[in-house]
């Protein structure tokens, strides 16, 4: 310690200059200072010194982040850290609601459940309410207003729209043109009410590609008005379905699912089902779900049900199949429903089978249900005359989706002005002088109808990510009302529709508004007798059919929804043209090989895939793909659009395909599609099962639980035993479980090349079986999920015990310890196991922006080199153990609902605690239905199948 | 009896060791390729391509700790690829040198006395080669040493059911031993280069490597017996590794893997394999190095004959491995069997057939065996085949297991390619090295066969 130079004193003792103090003042300051005065200690503190810098040089290899953190500081209401919130919304698809309840973490919604409440989701979601999520934080959404593809500001757009404005008053608006997708809303009718009224002579138009025009005009032609028909199937013995893919489409899929798999529910102790008649072309998962199938051109489906109509009638049927079915429909409650791609002449003959009380009519929930496609024709009629100076698309994407023959991107620009506002920057907002981004719903305060004309609140969870606006404020502008809020709006609408404030409240606790559910109305035939119109027989059909994916092409964008194997074909990031085996070898076509196809003078290229089931000489393409704009959307499949035709929006028979000598590979998830004689999936029909309940059993036996070198009891689950059972008797393989998975768990997107490479992450996914001759096979569908074995071969080979069972029952995976050897895949008999063989999780299509807001905090993020696979969403049960050990309790049965089972809309997964004898799982696993997949083996699967029953007219 | 009429009568060759060859004139002729030889233009050029060979793998090895094994073409349900593929076949070469060694010695076989240096080299190359793949196809390598039971701050473990773990200890041992027992017999070698060594730097490089040997009768004696204990140590071995190998398959329950015929399968189409590959070097060895004097045509004949009957124990067990398919009455057996005959991948099956058990039956030519160069394609015909049988039981029988769904396909991708021939780079690499660098041949124990044949004990 060098001398002290001040002479400036710090204490009584330092001034006394003590030894003691002396001696003090080495020890306690600096620290080691007093050490250098001897020499063997300094040296010794020269090698700590040395040991410190070389620690402090390790601290530098790994450089921190520069990271903030801001705590609350007042804790906001109702918000605590690491519990989620769930708020009650909806989505709509096709302008019809289906109520969405939406989890939210700390202001992030990362999942969407459906509404129990609501009458179009009964608690279960599809595909796309459960990537709506991935929509509203993707980076590639429109974020800011443009003016000519260069960015501009809300501001200048008000005053570019109000001095157009100005000029049209004097006209009445005449230059003036709005056009929408389809509206249900009510706040948003009365919204393009007043804008009419304010300029009397402008127009409002509204256009889908997929529209439920067919069965309004059907509608009219049966009953001189247009009714929205309400199917019960729950009610009904026999179902008919005249090209209708009930289970897949349309704004009542999810509740018809379910109505129509509680008619068949042989576990809930039934001995009778109802059959299903399906006469279809492209195949569909209502098809797959056809206790009698009848695949035939779309356009002979006409000529199916007159003569159906016929025998109905009493006349002589024109087959044996014909005879079959009519005596079926006169024998009990009956529904015949017919696709919506069917000319309104087959709507108005089936109109005429259904049973009375297996269906209802109600007034049509869309307000003014237009015929889009005239609408669309009149508006392209006025723009092409120059009569439109002003253009406003609210949402839609009509550049890209509009007949081709009305070439609506070059009749564009005819119009002086055209506003485009919509969540992306798409092929129509490129040709727009402006584009507003549009809110997600999830950041939006709106209302929607549902099927049945049951109205939601739309409520935002997030403030717009990106400074959308709603179409609500977009409209308020146009009537002059400056900062327009749409929670303004909407609660306005609702308050002069006598929605006090605690009604207001209650609607949008439970999703749904009280009281508004469409009147059922009684309908009376206005017509004798439907001719059918002969059509031109033509060597060659095409349909043109929602992709079961992306929809018209709105979800292109989503990656999620792009990797989603679609139900049949199990084909992802593409399109196809899908051709009939029979009809492939007829025209020496294979899987991948390139064809043309040919309307008129417009012609497509795409990629054949050979589907079973498919009608003879005829193609479908799904619509959506092809897309020139978007990150994600873009160069994937093929345009449809661009040779389908406003004569022939659904199919045509004019139509030539021919044969490139190029290739094009399409990715798809299952490459085999028969069982080959194996038990795994076991099938029976109603009869054979009611006559002897032990053949399913008997299909294949398990070894005695007693045969074991182990004690039985050794192992047992003391408290919990979790098991899954799956009813394959009631899955309609439509998907929801596997993307609900993907969006619960955090599962990576890998891009086409990875799966088809056979690399795709999903957890659970859904096996399809053909059984039978191709022409027309029977198609079963398998949801595959890990079976979590009591005696797993994976837990037996892993080298560091990286894959284990827990006191519960579960095989975990524990992602810090595994050193991906893949030997527990190659051991694993059902394939369920996922491994990241690259680093998926920040490869370019989760770029580390906004998506990693949708992760679901409580589940893991893995990385490259580690194996996942199916939790039984293990984070769902520690939470609900966390709830029931506060109130000192078990985990009551359904209090625990994995992710999968939550989003079915047949409840055809349920989930539980075995060692509950009362548990539904427990109740279901003693069925005689009940079997163990590969249980042969002795991997005491917890996930068990419960038999697909068949119903044959026999 | 002079040789050749020895041969007449027995109908094999039989001369272990050229008539004129001295302890001086087999010391000078193995000694001078390290010490003073100017090495053949052949050798640059080798090693330059297998060299590029060992560039090649850096090069793969580089890129996949960058990106991950996906850049292989393994997939789910195919989850092992080439690496486990190229890991038993590098081991199963591995298996001739310490047969040879360890196992002949017991035996009393003179004639392994030339030859088993070289086979005991070829053997620790091999099983380097094959140690780099279960360690390169981890998905995190970085943390390898987790299957090394070292104490663990969190009390963790090994899994030791599984047969991976099994592999750590069979492979490691085996490595070490081998070295060790090479080195052992190395001891007395260096001795003597040591000796002949005349520049300063070579005799204290050899001095030191020679351990203080001075070739006292009283070295020779614990030698010896130290010797015949690591062979003891080493015999077991031989079978131990590849049985522990097959394990990893058989104890999965894959059809195609779960199979108890395995481990003699395994062992006996590892030696099978290690033989062919001693052929398919040494005999251009012996060609360029003029060293027909020592490794003679009864050397090359009897390692023929020992590669022609474990090519019979191989056959024998696919025929078995094929009717056992058939009596187990087990439906994914069988059609695991039907599939390797008529599936998608029938062809390697085939091919395979084709090089291991039809092209050596060649072999029961005496004209064959003698004839070096066709014996020399023979063995690389079979160094295919095993390669593709090994690619048969990984690939074909993981691409259709249980459930049909989740069957798919498999290539190797061109990183699996540049893996395998890298791999081969490596290994002839470290040939040529040791070629170069160290006795090819054991001179003490060319030595002892000639004083045998000077006392007309041989």
């Amino acid at each position: 310690m060098p001398p002290m130079n001040s002479h400036f004193w710090r204490s009584l003792e330092e001034r006394a200059d003590t030894p003691e103090f002396r001696e003090w003042l080495h020890r306690e300051f600096p620290p080691l200072a007093s050490e250098w005065n001897d020499e063997i200690s300094r040296r010794h503190f020269l090698k700590l010194m040395g040991a410190s810098f070389a620690l402090a040089g390790l601290g530098a290899c790994t450089k921190q982040p520069l990271e903030k953190i801001v705590p609350y500081v007042k804790q906001p209401e109702e918000i605590i850290p690491g519990k989620a919130l769930h708020f009650a919304s909806a989505m709509t698809l096709g302008g019809y609601a289906r109520g969405i309840i939406v989890e939210s973490h700390e202001g992030r919604p990362t999942k969407i459940e459906g509404n129990p409440n609501h009458p179009a989701s009964l608690g279960a979601t599809d595909v796309f309410m459960q990537a709506a999520v991935l929509d509203l934080y993707d980076p590639d959404r429109s974020q800011t207003v443009l003016n000519a593809g260069a960015i501009s500001t809300w501001e200048n757009f008000l005053s570019a729209l109000h001095d157009t404005l100005q000029t049209q008053q004097q006209s009445g608006g005449a230059g003036i043109r709005i056009l929408t997708q389809t509206v249900t809303s009510p706040t948003l009718h009365e919204q393009l009410r007043a804008v009419l009224a304010q300029f009397p002579n402008a127009r409002w138009h509204q256009w889908e590609p997929v529209n439920r025009d067919n069965e309004h005009e059907g509608a009219r032609l049966a009953f001189g008005e247009v009714v929205d028909t309400i199917y019960h199937f729950d009610k009904a013995d026999v179902i008919v379905s005249l090209g209708a893919d009930f289970l897949g489409e349309g704004p009542a899929q999810l509740r018809y699912a379910r109505d129509f798999t509680n008619g068949r529910r042989i576990s809930s102790g039934a001995r009778k089902m109802n059959r299903l008649y399906v006469a279809e072309c492209t195949p569909t998962i209502t098809g797959a779900m056809a206790d009698h199938r009848f695949p035939m051109r779309e356009s002979a489906i006409e000529k199916f049900a007159s003569e159906l109509a016929e025998a109905f009638a009493g006349n002589a049927a024109a087959s044996p199949e014909i005879a079959m079915i009519s005596h079926d429909l006169q024998s009990g409650r009956a529904i015949v429903v017919v696709g919506t791609q069917q000319p309104p002449r087959v709507h108005a003959i089936a109109h005429r089978m259904s049973a009375r009380d297996a269906v209802s009519y109600i007034a049509p929930v869309e307000p003014e249900p237009a015929n889009q496609l005239q609408s669309l024709r009149e508006l392209v009629t006025d723009m092409s005359a120059g009569r439109v100076e002003l253009l406003l698309m609210l949402g839609g994407n009509p550049a890209f989706d509009a007949p081709a023959d009305f070439d609506f991107a070059a009749t564009l620009d005819c119009v002086k002005l055209r506003v485009h506002l919509g969540g992306y920057v798409n092929e129509t907002a490129v040709l727009c002088h402006w584009h507003v981004p549009e809110a997600h719903f999830l950041e939006s305060w709106s209302d929607a109808r549902a099927f049945d004309g049951t109205t939601s609140l739309v409520q935002p969870l997030i403030e717009p990510l990106f400074g959308g606006k709603t179409a609500h404020e977009f409209l308020a502008t146009m009537l002059g009302i400056s900062n327009p809020s749409s929670y303004e709006i909407v609660r306005d609408h609702w308050r002069r529709n006598r929605l006090d404030d605690n009604a207001w409240r209650a609607a949008l606790q439970n999703g749904v508004i009280a009281g508004t559910t469409g009147k059922t109305r009684a309908v009376a035939s206005v017509v004798e007798k439907i001719e059918a119109a002969t059509m031109r027989v033509s060597p060659l059909e095409i349909n043109f059919r929602a992709d079961p994916s992306i929809y018209d092409g709105r979800f292109a964008t989503n990656a999620w929804l792009q990797e989603l194997p679609k139900p049949l074909t199990k084909l992802t990031w593409d399109n196809a043209v899908l051709i009939s085996p029979q009809t492939a070898s007829r025209l020496d076509l294979r899987t991948d090989d390139i064809v043309t196809l040919q309307c008129g003078s417009r012609k497509i290229e795409g990629a054949v895939f050979i589907l079973p089931g498919h009608g003879d000489d005829a193609v479908t393409v799904h619509l959506g793909y092809g897309r020139s704009n978007g990150h994600i959307a873009a160069n994937l499949g093929f345009n449809a659009y661009a040779i389908r035709t406003s004569d022939a929006l659904s199919f045509s028979n004019d139509v030539t395909i021919s044969k490139t000598n190029r290739q094009h590979v399409l990715a798809t998830t299952q490459h085999h599609h028969s069982v080959e004689g194996r038990n795994i999936l076991r099938v029976a029909s109603l009869n054979d099962f009611v006559a002897n309940q032990k053949i399913i059993r008997a299909m294949g036996a398990e070894p005695p639980r007693d045969e074991s070198l182990y004690r039985p009891e050794e192992h047992q689950n003391k408290t919990y035993a979790w098991a899954m059972a799956i009813d394959l008797h009631t899955c309609i393989g439509c998907n929801a479980c596997v993307i609900a998975c993907v969006a619960e768990n955090n599962i990576p997107v890998v891009g086409k090349e990875e799966v088809a490479r056979g690399r795709e992450m999903h957890w659970i996914r859904i096996d399809r079986y053909y059984d039978g001759a191709a022409e027309n096979p029977a198609t079963y569908f398998q949801p595959l999920p890990c079976m979590h074995c009591e005696n797993a071969p994976c837990e037996l080979v892993c080298p560091v015990a990286a894959t284990v069972h827990d006191s519960e029952g579960l095989n975990v995976q524990v992602y810090n310890r595994c050193i991906g050897t893949r030997y527990c895949s190659n051991n694993c008999p059902y394939k369920v196991r996922r491994f990241n063989f690259l680093e998926y999780d920040v490869n370019q299509f989760e770029s580390p922006t906004t998506l990693k807001l949708a992760r679901n905090p409580n589940v893991t993020v893995r990385s490259r080199g580690v194996m996942e696979k199916c939790t039984y969403c293990v984070q769902r049960i520690s939470a609900a153990r966390i709830e029931a050990e506060k109130e000192n309790r078990r985990i009551r049965d359904g209090e625990v609902v994995t992710a999968c089972a939550q989003a079915c809309p047949a409840e055809a997964i349920i989930f539980g605690d075995i060692n509950d004898p009362n548990s539904h799982v427990s109740k279901l696993k003693k069925l005689p239905l009940n079997y163990s997949m590969l249980g042969e083996l002795n991997t005491r699967p917890r996930t068990t199948y419960l038999a697909r029953l068949t119903n044959r007219n026999t | 009896m002079n040789e050749s009429a020895k041969e007449a009568q027995l109908g094999y060759p039989t001369q272990l060791i050229g008539e004129r060859d001295s302890y001086e004139s087999a010391t000078r002729q193995i000694g001078s390729i390290v010490l003073d030889q100017k090495q053949p233009r052949s050798w640059l050029i080798g090693f330059t391509i297998a060299f590029i060979g060992v560039m090649l793998l850096m090069v793969a090895i580089s890129y996949l700790f960058f990106k991950g094994v996906g850049i292989w073409g393994i997939n789910i349900p195919i989850a092992w690829g080439f690496a486990i593929v190229n890991f038993v076949w590098w081991i199963g070469i591995g298996h001739a040198g310490t047969l040879i060694s360890a196992f002949l010695l017991l035996m009393h076989q003179k004639w392994r006395n030339s030859i088993n240096r070289f086979a005991e080299a070829m053997t620790i190359f091999a099983v380097a080669c094959a140690g780099l793949f279960p360690l390169l196809h981890l998905g995190r390598p970085w943390v390898f040493y987790w299957l090394l039971p070292y104490p663990d701050t969190m009390g963790l473990w090994p899994q030791f059911r599984s047969p991976l773990v099994w592999d750590v200890f069979a492979v490691s041992t085996y490595f070490t031993v081998s070295l060790i027992f090479w080195y052992a017999g190395l001891i007395p070698d260096f001795a003597t280069l040591r000796d002949r060594a005349e520049k300063r730097w070579k005799q204290i490089v050899f001095g030191v490597l020679s351990l203080g040997w001075r070739g006292s009768a009283r070295h020779w004696a614990r030698y010896e017996s130290a010797y015949v204990l690591l062979a003891g140590l080493a015999t077991p071995l031989v079978v131990s590794v590849h049985s522990v190998v097959s394990l990893d398959f058989s104890v999965g329950i894959v059809p195609g893997w779960h199979s108890t015929i395995f481990p003699p399968y395994f062992v006996a189409g590892a030696i099978y394999s290690g033989f062919a590959m001693v052929l398919t070097l040494m005999i251009p060895v012996r060609r360029i190095y003029h060293l027909e004097n020592m490794i003679t045509d009864r050397h090359i004949n009897n390692m023929a004959n020992v590669m022609f009957a474990t090519g019979w124990m191989v056959a024998y067990g696919y025929i078995m491995e094929a009717f056992m398919s058939w009596f187990s009455g087990n439906r994914y057996d069988a059609f695991m069997m039907s599939n390797r005959f008529a599936g998608p991948y029938a062809h390697t099956f085939w091919v395979l057939i084709l090089c291991n058990i039809l092209v050596p039956q060649a072999l029961w030519s005496r004209r064959v065996r003698d004839n070096h160069v066709v014996l020399w394609l023979i063995s690389i015909v079979i160094n295919i085949g095993m390669w593709l049988e090994r690619y048969v039981i990984v690939i074909v029988s993981l691409h259709r297991d249980f459930v049909p769904s989740a069957w798919s396909m498999y290539g190797g991708t061109k990183w699996d390619y540049a893996m395998l021939l890298g791999s081969m780079g490596l290994f002839v690499a470290l040939i040529y090295l040791f070629v170069r660098f160290l006795p090819m041949i054991s001179i003490a124990e060319v030595r002892t066969l000639i004083s045998e044949r000077e006392e007309g004990t041989l």
